[in-house]
């Protein structure tokens, strides 16, 4: 893809382009570790929000982070065990 | 009080040791008392920077056993009264020295210095844990490569989770040439990538090498761009406004060097 940008543009796109490109794509993947210290507060805090509308299978809760490709994601399996008829 | 700073980068050979060289003398020059702290055991090398590798007797391993005062371990400087080194040894590893003692040997050093700088070793090891361990504040040196920009985010990401926040940015050897060709990455762009406060740039420069290979720091040369620089990070560490130097209007054209060279200034 870059080298097609690259002969598309020409002598436009200049080398610094593809630097900042690449160093953007890679930190992406570089900053997606995040702690498990971090992981398990935003699993807290992910339970707290939830509960409010559902009950939900605490144990068997699963979030992290998966990183493929040029994307970063936030997976998180959330096994419902019941309904909330209101909020709150 | 002393302020603790630690030059800290990730990747290696990126002017760590060169940029704690000229802060400490900037420092000094400006009058303060200044204690530099090389922490890259094994591989010393603030003390060839400095000019000052003939006088050394003890180092921090040394100190921190106890097999001499801290006092015997300082090296004074050859210019200025105010400044000194306590180099590292070189016959042993990383592991020679712990976070502990470094906070300890840090506390004594505050006492007596109004600046305390600590050249950490490059990676994220060992090394850099005792770096960390007693410093106040942070300045992360980069250069405008892809590698050294990353190992620049990395180290920041951790700097952060020790506490250390805030780190700021110094940019080396930009070459103001291929930025304008748009085949460097300019100062917009690596602040745009790291988002950290910029502390200065320094231009590539051969007076760097011409002193460096005299011992000496080019933050004394009055008539270089990079002393220049040097001088204004300086300033700003002291808490002076400066505005970071416009490179494009400084670079030397041909013919202003040729007309400078016979004599037609």
């Amino acid at each position: 893809m870059l080298e097609f940008i690259t002969r598309l543009f020409g002598k436009e796109y200049k080398s610094k382009n593809i630097a900042k490109e690449r160093l953007r794509l890679v930190l992406v993947h570089d900053r997606a570790s995040i702690s498990p210290q971090m992981l398990e507060s935003l699993k807290l805090d992910l339970i707290k929000v939830i509960s409010n509308y559902m009950e939900i299978d605490e144990e068997n809760l699963d979030v992290s982070l998966d990183s493929s490709g040029n994307t970063v994601a936030l997976v998180a399996n959330i096994p419902v065990t019941g309904m909330k008829r209101t909020a709150g | 009080m002393g302020q603790v700073l630690v030059v800290t980068s990730g990747k290696g050979g990126v002017g760590k040791t060169t940029t704690t060289a000229n802060i400490g003398t900037g420092l000094a020059a400006a009058g303060h008392k200044v204690a530099l702290l090389d922490t890259d055991i094994g591989l010393r090398n603030l003390d060839v920077v400095l000019g000052l590798e003939n006088r050394i007797v003890f180092d921090i391993v040394d100190v921190v056993n106890g097999n001499c005062r801290l006092r015997q371990a300082l090296i004074r400087d050859k210019r200025f009264e105010g400044l000194h080194l306590l180099p590292a040894a070189q016959t042993k590893d990383k592991t020679a020295v712990n976070p502990d003692q470094m906070l300890g040997l840090i506390a004594e050093l505050k006492k007596e210095f109004d600046y305390i700088i600590i050249d950490c070793p490059a990676g994220i090891e060992q090394g850099f844990r005792n770096a960390i361990a007693g410093a106040e504040k942070a300045i992360v040196v980069t250069t405008p490569e892809v590698s050294a920009v990353r190992d620049a985010d990395r180290i920041i990401g951790l700097l952060e989770a020790s506490d250390l926040r805030e780190p700021k940015l110094i940019i080396n050897r930009i070459r103001p040439k291929m930025v304008r060709q748009g085949d460097m990455m300019s100062i917009e762009d690596i602040l745009d990538i790291l988002a950290v406060d910029l502390l200065g740039i320094i231009p590539e420069d051969d007076m760097i090498v011409i002193t460096t290979n005299r011992g000496e720091a080019v933050v004394l040369d009055q008539n270089s761009r990079s002393g220049q620089a040097y001088r204004n990070i300086v300033r700003r560490i002291l808490g002076e406004e400066v505005p970071i130097i416009n490179l494009d209007e400084e670079e030397e054209g041909f013919f202003k060097k040729l007309r400078r060279i016979i004599g037609l200034k």
